[in-house]
This record gives C-alpha cells, sequence and structure tokens, in this order.
C-alpha cells in the first residue's frame, strides 16, 4: 500500500480495490473447491449413492427437478411461509418493543412473559400448531413466525431502551408530544438495532420454515426433503439441503444490499 | 410583514408550548421569520427569496409583543436533591435568581458544582425538590418549547439531516413552512450548504451552529446553553462565541450559559454567576460593565483584566475547597 501511493492517487485508488474484489472470489472459489473435492473423495470411498451421492449427481438432480418444475414450486412455497410469517412477527414485534421500551409500567407485565415463552424452541410448537391449524401453510405462518418474533422482539427492544435521554429533551424542548417521541425519536433512534433483529429473524424465519415443513406441510423444500429421504433419493436431500443454504445467504445478502436506504445516517 | 414574531404564539397553560395555529394562505411569505443579517455578515440569509421583497430585518425586541412571553426567568428557593438509595446528595441548594428578558447570564464553576443541574431544572429536565422555576410567571414542570436547549454535544438526532434537525422544531409547534424556516435558520449559522448532511458528516464546531440554530428556529423566549463550545478547540471556540453574540443581538433571547471558562463567562455574558460546590449555590454575582458589541479583542483591555482576576480569585477559592476535601 505505502509502495503504491508513491504511484499517484489513481493506482492507489484502483488496485488495492481491484485485488480486493479478486481476492475474496479468489477465497471463495477455493473454499468452495475444497468442500467439492472433500465431498467427492469421500462419497467415492463410500461408494454408496444413499448414504451420500457424488456432487455430480447432485447436479443432476438438481437439472431434473428444475426442469419439472417441482423444485420451483417448492421453493416458492417455503419462501411463502417465510415471508408471511415473517411479517407477521415483524408487524406484532416492532411495535410492542417500541410501546415497551416508552412505557414502563406496560413494560413490567409483558416482559416477564415474553421471557417465559422465550426459551421454548419453534420445534416444539409444532404439535400445537399442527393441533390448532391443522397441515399446510397456516402452521407453517405460526412456526416461522414463533421463529422470528424473539429475535425481532429483543433486539427492537433493546435498542428502544437505549434511546439518549439528551435526545428525548431536546425533543420535547422543541415542542415534540408523546406520539412523535414515540414515531420520531425512540423508532428512528432503535432503527438499527430493530434492522439486525429483522436480519437475524429472516434467518431463524428460514431455519424454521423447513423445521415446519418436515412434519406439517405437504410441499416445500422441509416436505421434498422429507420425501426424499423415505424414497432413499440421497441427492435430491441434498440438492434441497443446499437450495436452502443458497437462498438463505441471498436473503441476507439483499438485506446487506438495502441497508444503505434503511440506515443512511449509518453510511460513510 | 410587520415584526410578527412566533412568540406571539398562544401558549399552552399546561405544557407551556405555543399551541399549534392554523394559517389560512399557506402561499404567502411567512410573516413570522424574517432573515437576519447579523452584522459583518455577507451572504448569509434570505439570499432565496428575493432581497427586495422581504427585507433584512432584525427583531426589535420585546416592546412590540406587549404581555407576551419575554425570557423572564425566576427562580425562586430553588434546591434540587438527587436520592440514590442511602446517599442523598445536595446538588443545589438556596438559588435565587431573577433573570431579566433578553438578559445574557453565565453559570461559572467549576465541574460538579451544580451549574448544569440547575440549568436543566430551568429547562424543566429536572424538577427541583423545593422552591419554584417559573418562565414569564409560569411554572416550568417539563421540557417544553419555551426554552431552546444547546447541549454539550451529540445532541443532533443523528438520523436526520441537518436540515430536518433544525426543521423538527417548527414541524412539532405546528409553524407554517418548517422546512423553510428550517433553511433560514441554517443559514443564520452559515451551514446551508450542508442541509442534507447528516450530523456524522459534520465537524464538531458544525454540529453545534446546527444545534444553536435548532434550538433557535422555534423562537423560543430563553436560550439554554450546557456548554456548547466545550468540546471544540479553541480557535473554533472563539469564532462561535463571536458569532453567538451576533445571533443573540439578532434575536435577543434570554440566554443562560454554563461553562467553566472564565473568560468565555465574562466575553459574552451581562452578569456572571459565580458558583460555589457542594451543594452548589451562588456564591457571587458579578455584572459585567464592558460595552456591546463586544469583539475579541476586548479580553486584553484592563477593564476585563480586573473582572478575570476578581472571578478567578473566586472560582479558585471553590476549586481549592473542593480540591481539599476531596483529598482528605
Amino acid at each position: 500500500m505505502t509502495t503504491l501511493s508513491s504511484f499517484g492517487l489513481t493506482r492507489t485508488f484502483a488496485f488495492p480495490a481491484l485485488t480486493g474484489w479478486t481476492s475474496n472470489l479468489l477465497g471463495m472459489a477455493t473454499g468452495f473447491g475444497i468442500l467439492v473435492l472433500v465431498w467427492t473423495v469421500i462419497a467415492w470411498r463410500l461408494g454408496n449413492a444413499v448414504l451420500l451421492p457424488v456432487p455430480l449427481a447432485v447436479l443432476e438432480g438438481f437439472s431434473m427437478l428444475l426442469r419439472d418444475g417441482s423444485l420451483i414450486a417448492d421453493v416458492l412455497a417455503s419462501l411463502k411461509r417465510v415471508f408471511v410469517g415473517f411479517l407477521i412477527a415483524a408487524f406484532i414485534a416492532v411495535p410492542l418493543a417500541m410501546l415497551l421500551a416508552y412505557f414502563r409500567p406496560l413494560r413490567r407485565a409483558v416482559l416477564p412473559v415474553i421471557n417465559l415463552i422465550r426459551p421454548i424452541p419453534p420445534i416444539a410448537w409444532i404439535p400445537i400448531a399442527i393441533l390448532w391449524f391443522g397441515i399446510g401453510d397456516k402452521p407453517s405462518y405460526f412456526i416461522t413466525a414463533i421463529a422470528a418474533f424473539f429475535p425481532i422482539f429483543l433486539n427492537s427492544f433493546f435498542g428502544g431502551q437505549s434511546v439518549e435521554d439528551q435526545h428525548l429533551n431536546a425533543a420535547k424542548c422543541l415542542g415534540a408530544g408523546k406520539r412523535a417521541l414515540l414515531l420520531r425519536i425512540l423508532f428512528p433512534s432503535a432503527l438499527p438495532m430493530i434492522w439486525t433483529g429483522l436480519k437475524i429473524g429472516l434467518g431463524q424465519s428460514w431455519m424454521a420454515v423447513v423445521t415446519a415443513e418436515l412434519i406439517a406441510a405437504q410441499s416445500g423444500l422441509g416436505y421434498m426433503i422429507q420425501i426424499s429421504r423415505l424414497n432413499l433419493e440421497t441427492s435430491h436431500v441434498l440438492v434441497g439441503m443446499v437450495t436452502i443454504g443458497v437462498l438463505g445467504s441471498i436473503m441476507t445478502l439483499m438485506l446487506s444490499g438495502v441497508e444503505g436506504f434503511i440506515l443512511p445516517w449509518k453510511q460513510k | 410583514m410587520e415584526g410578527v414574531f412566533l412568540r406571539q404564539a398562544t401558549i399552552h397553560r399546561k405544557t407551556g408550548n405555543p399551541v399549534r395555529q392554523r394559517h389560512e394562505d399557506k402561499s404567502r411569505p411567512l410573516p413570522h421569520l424574517v432573515p437576519v443579517q447579523a452584522p459583518g455578515e455577507h451572504t448569509r440569509g434570505g439570499g432565496r427569496h428575493g432581497s427586495g421583497e422581504r427585507v433584512a430585518r432584525l427583531p426589535t425586541g420585546r416592546g412590540e409583543t406587549p404581555g407576551i412571553l419575554d425570557g423572564a426567568i425566576d427562580i425562586a428557593d430553588v434546591a434540587v436533591v438527587f436520592q440514590r438509595k442511602s446517599t442523598r446528595l445536595v446538588a443545589v441548594e438556596d438559588v435565587n435568581v431573577r433573570i431579566e428578558p433578553g438578559e445574557f447570564v453565565s453559570l461559572l464553576g467549576p465541574s460538579g458544582c451544580g451549574k448544569s443541574t440547575l440549568l436543566n431544572a430551568i429547562g424543566g429536565m429536572i424538577v427541583p425538590t423545593q422552591g419554584q422555576i417559573s418562565i414569564d410567571g409560569q411554572s416550568v414542570r417539563e421540557p417544553n418549547a419555551r426554552c431552546g436547549v444547546v447541549f454539550q454535544q451529540h445532541s443532533l438526532f443523528p438520523w436526520m439531516t441537518a436540515l430536518d434537525n433544525v426543521a423538527f422544531g417548527p414541524e412539532m409547534l405546528g409553524y407554517p413552512a418548517p422546512e423553510q424556516t428550517g433553511r433560514e435558520f441554517l443559514a443564520l449559522v452559515g451551514l446551508e450548504k450542508f442541509a442534507h448532511s447528516y450530523p456524522s458528516q459534520l465537524s464538531g464546531g458544525m454540529q453545534q451552529r446546527v444545534g444553536i440554530a435548532r434550538a433557535l428556529a422555534t423562537r423560543p423566549p430563553v436560550l439554554l446553553m450546557d456548554e456548547p463550545f466545550g468540546a471544540l478547540d479553541a480557535q473554533t471556540r472563539s469564532i462561535m462565541q463571536e458569532e453567538l453574540l451576533k445571533i443573540w443581538t439578532a434575536f435577543k433571547t434570554t440566554v443562560v450559559f454554563v461553562t467553566h471558562d472564565v473568560d468565555e463567562a465574562i466575553f459574552l455574558s451581562d452578569r456572571v454567576f459565580v458558583m460555589r460546590s457542594t451543594p452548589g449555590s451562588i456564591k457571587e454575582e458579578i455584572r459585567v460593565t464592558l460595552g456591546r458589541p463586544r469583539t475579541p479583542e476586548i479580553m486584553l483591555t484592563d477593564e476585563f483584566g480586573d473582572i478575570r482576576r476578581r472571578v478567578k480569585h473566586l472560582i479558585r477559592e471553590e476549586s481549592l475547597k473542593v480540591f481539599n476535601s476531596g483529598t482528605k
């Protein structure tokens, strides 16, 4: 860096940027390369396509499921469940957290209840969800919402609690009433934490949908994995797993991508 | 277009906030804010709205709005006691002061002498344990728009641009065209070019200027300043002091200024209250007889030197007392 900077501004800016980008790509390719290699070697040594098919078989399975349209249908079914559940959770968790952060008496009543429910894993809700909602989309909405709720709520609540007294006082001196304090001061000052909560919540929701579909649905990626397991089509199981991983990463990337619009003041 | 100022707004009995008023004709240029041309300033203010139509004119003071908010502060027998479990800390005790409308006073004293506490009590951010504080005869019970407050630092809303910060008050109070007002007050502190910058993108001095513009934009009768230049470097600080005096000359709000800088207090104020520590109270009131307008050169005069010597002596007495009691 220091030697490059002596060549002038253009080079100092262009070079490290390019090497940074290519080295990232190179690192990624290396990582995946090693994974595929190890996977291939192990699969060969095992010689049992039911225990572990070779990557190529998974790729074939992938193209087959893609062509008959079932993969797309399953992905869409899962995505829909995640988004509906996630949105329900967000629309309840964020306002509730803001209210609790603002009104102390309310907090004393509600927080203990939330702390009691929080340690129950989403999977433990599945029997109840099936009893209440039957099989299909509804129990999955319920499970994904439960999974997303707590990270969203807790992060939002702590964000709201950490609002600075100075900001509240300044706003009051500028004539802000309760409503404005809540919406214009408390909410935006908690927004970075809310955003973190939403990111974690979406991830949790995505993990939970697969769990829910293993048991409580007849479509979606989780269901597809379950059926393929029963048919001993391990390559299809792996297609489902890889798809879940890839879509989860894309969601995270997309959220990071729009962060600049949500939190413009956090940008450098 | 007569000098109609927002201090004419009706005041809500309980909150002390000006009551929202509907303006029937929004297309008319605002009557409430005449861009202020502070002395010695060139391009600031009023550039956008055609200078011919709206004459830069300073508010002429309280005479023309009789019986309405003037910014007189009465502090009667005030004590503030902090009770935390078993410890009882008397932060402020036995303070009796009247601050006249349009006066510039400083609370001066070593750290921890309760000067900020007293200021916060005036602003309604702390409720006095005893006694009463009233502004223009109305008792102060909670923070309200009668007092503009400028804090030491980091009090701008980081999620709002400079313009949104300044326009926030006028918007909350239902003044017409808050954004326009915001722009005008940003121009007043010379930061119209930074309207769309976020606080984190501004230097400390710029942030404080935005803070001052924000506090003034609601046209409060009282401006409370809690070591507003404490975090700035010496040069910026000196420029800001001069700037503040210009703005104060234009707006003639009552200013209560907290500082531990002796020169700053004398240079700015009509009266300096030197405070005694633990419990905080007013040790002595010093009337600064220096003429106005003041420039930094005034600090070199004998008259200034005399006042400084007297104040420093008082402060030293207090600091020594704190120091000795701390080392026992």
